[in-house]
């Protein structure tokens, strides 16, 4: 019964996916390919490319075309397929919904104990630590280009990011109308550069 | 400040999910924004003390994140209405794409728009450094504290989970410490 069966096996992956977005992919291959056989290595690997192009966690995104593209491959109809995709997101998000709401009714019954505000008056400073790591690992060739071999994208690439800053931290620009300029930037400076 | 309800809760998470481009930690500027700056649900130091949270725990980092903001604004429903809020547009986007444009990938149009994209969403993610550093209580003389914990997830690749567990660790010793040593500081008070 594959309803059953993607249920147990993204619950397994919310309960125990630790350490991120791309650490969880290769968790989700691993049942989806590797135990299951669901589905083929390069049907994976497109649903890899389509989950970091759409809005939304990685995560989430794979675990909801995994859902979809399971039912559909065991010989269900699309419908099904819509049904799988829903059950496997929400079987991620289970076990975060309890272990997040256990943890968090801990630290709200214990947020003024001098130990507890110790604690997170030494963590605050490395959420910082941990927000520009998020920052730098996504400053890699693949984002930016490489300064030889694709010198126009690694450049305007360093552009966009500077200009993006200044313009949503100094002009206060709103975000996401940042995004979206960039983006059809992109998509007229790449479509009419031959590079 | 903008009161809470579920509806605004739901609405707030499903436009940070939907702007929510290349994985979890591209959520970080837009919660700091739509639920600290504009909404005013939570202060700075909350907001950090959820995310610290939320990496430590197993599951996706930005569900947990939604998950644990909710709970702490409107209890269980608060932390479904974020939850599912966040999710939806990845349940809408993927679905159409299923259903309607597997040809997308490979697709030079979305392609150059994305490599236009990408720089940008870094950008991004660089604001809350700033923003936040002060409500962090950063100084002169613990400022080594973030740059020697990125340089290690980012250079080394350790996980985030070793530099909280380090944090919590340090925490404590800290805790003993002042207790024994000066029960003025300001941690050691509590709060009337």
């Amino acid at each position: 019964m594959i309803f059953l069966e993607l249920f147990i096996t993204f619950f397994k992956i919310g309960l125990f996916g630790l350490g991120g977005g791309l650490a969880i992919i290769s968790l989700i291959q691993n049942e989806v390919v590797t135990k299951h056989a669901w589905m083929t290595f390069s049907e994976f690997t497109d649903i890899v490319a389509v989950s970091q192009m759409t809005p939304g966690p990685i995560g989430i995104n794979a675990a909801t075309y995994v859902g979809y593209t399971a039912v559909v491959n065991a010989g269900h109809s699309a419908a099904w397929g819509m049904a799988g995709s829903v059950l496997a997101t929400f079987s991620t998000l289970l076990p975060s919904f309890v272990l997040m709401i256990i943890v968090s009714r801990f630290l709200m019954k214990y947020t003024d104990h001098p130990a507890v505000r110790t604690v997170f008056s030494v963590l605050r400073p490395l959420v910082i630590g941990l927000i520009a790591s998020a920052a730098l690992m996504l400053m890699n060739e693949e984002n930016f280009g490489n300064p030889k071999e694709s010198t126009v994208q690694f450049i305007l690439s360093v552009v966009l990011c500077a200009t993006s800053f200044v313009a949503i931290n100094k002009w206060k620009v709103n975000p996401i109308f940042v995004i979206v300029v960039s983006g059809i930037v992109g998509g007229v400076v790449y479509g009419f550069l031959p590079i | 400040m903008v009161p809470f309800s579920l509806l605004k809760a739901f609405g707030t998470f499903f436009k940070i999910g939907l702007f929510t481009i290349g994985g979890g930690p591209v959520m970080i500027p837009f919660i700091e924004r739509e639920v600290v700056e504009k909404n005013q649900w939570l202060t700075k130091e909350e907001f950090m003390d959820l995310m610290v949270v939320s990496q430590s725990l197993p599951g996706v980092f930005a569900a947990n994140f939604a998950i644990s903001i909710g709970y702490r604004l409107g209890g269980r429903r608060g932390s479904a209405a974020c939850a599912i809020g966040t999710v939806l547009p990845s349940i809408i986007c993927i679905l159409t794409i299923a259903l309607f444009f597997q040809q997308l990938r490979g697709n030079k149009v979305v392609e150059n728009v994305f490599r236009g994209i990408r720089p940008a969403v870094t950008a991004l993610i660089l604001g809350p450094i700033f923003h936040l550093s002060k409500a962090a209580g950063i100084t002169w003389r613990n400022v080594w504290m973030p740059i020697v914990s990125a340089l290690l997830i980012w250079q080394l690749g350790v996980s985030p989970i070793w530099v909280i567990v380090a944090g919590i660790a340090g925490g404590i010793v800290r805790y003993f410490t002042l207790k024994k040593n000066n029960e003025n500081h300001p941690d050691m008070h509590d709060i009337p």
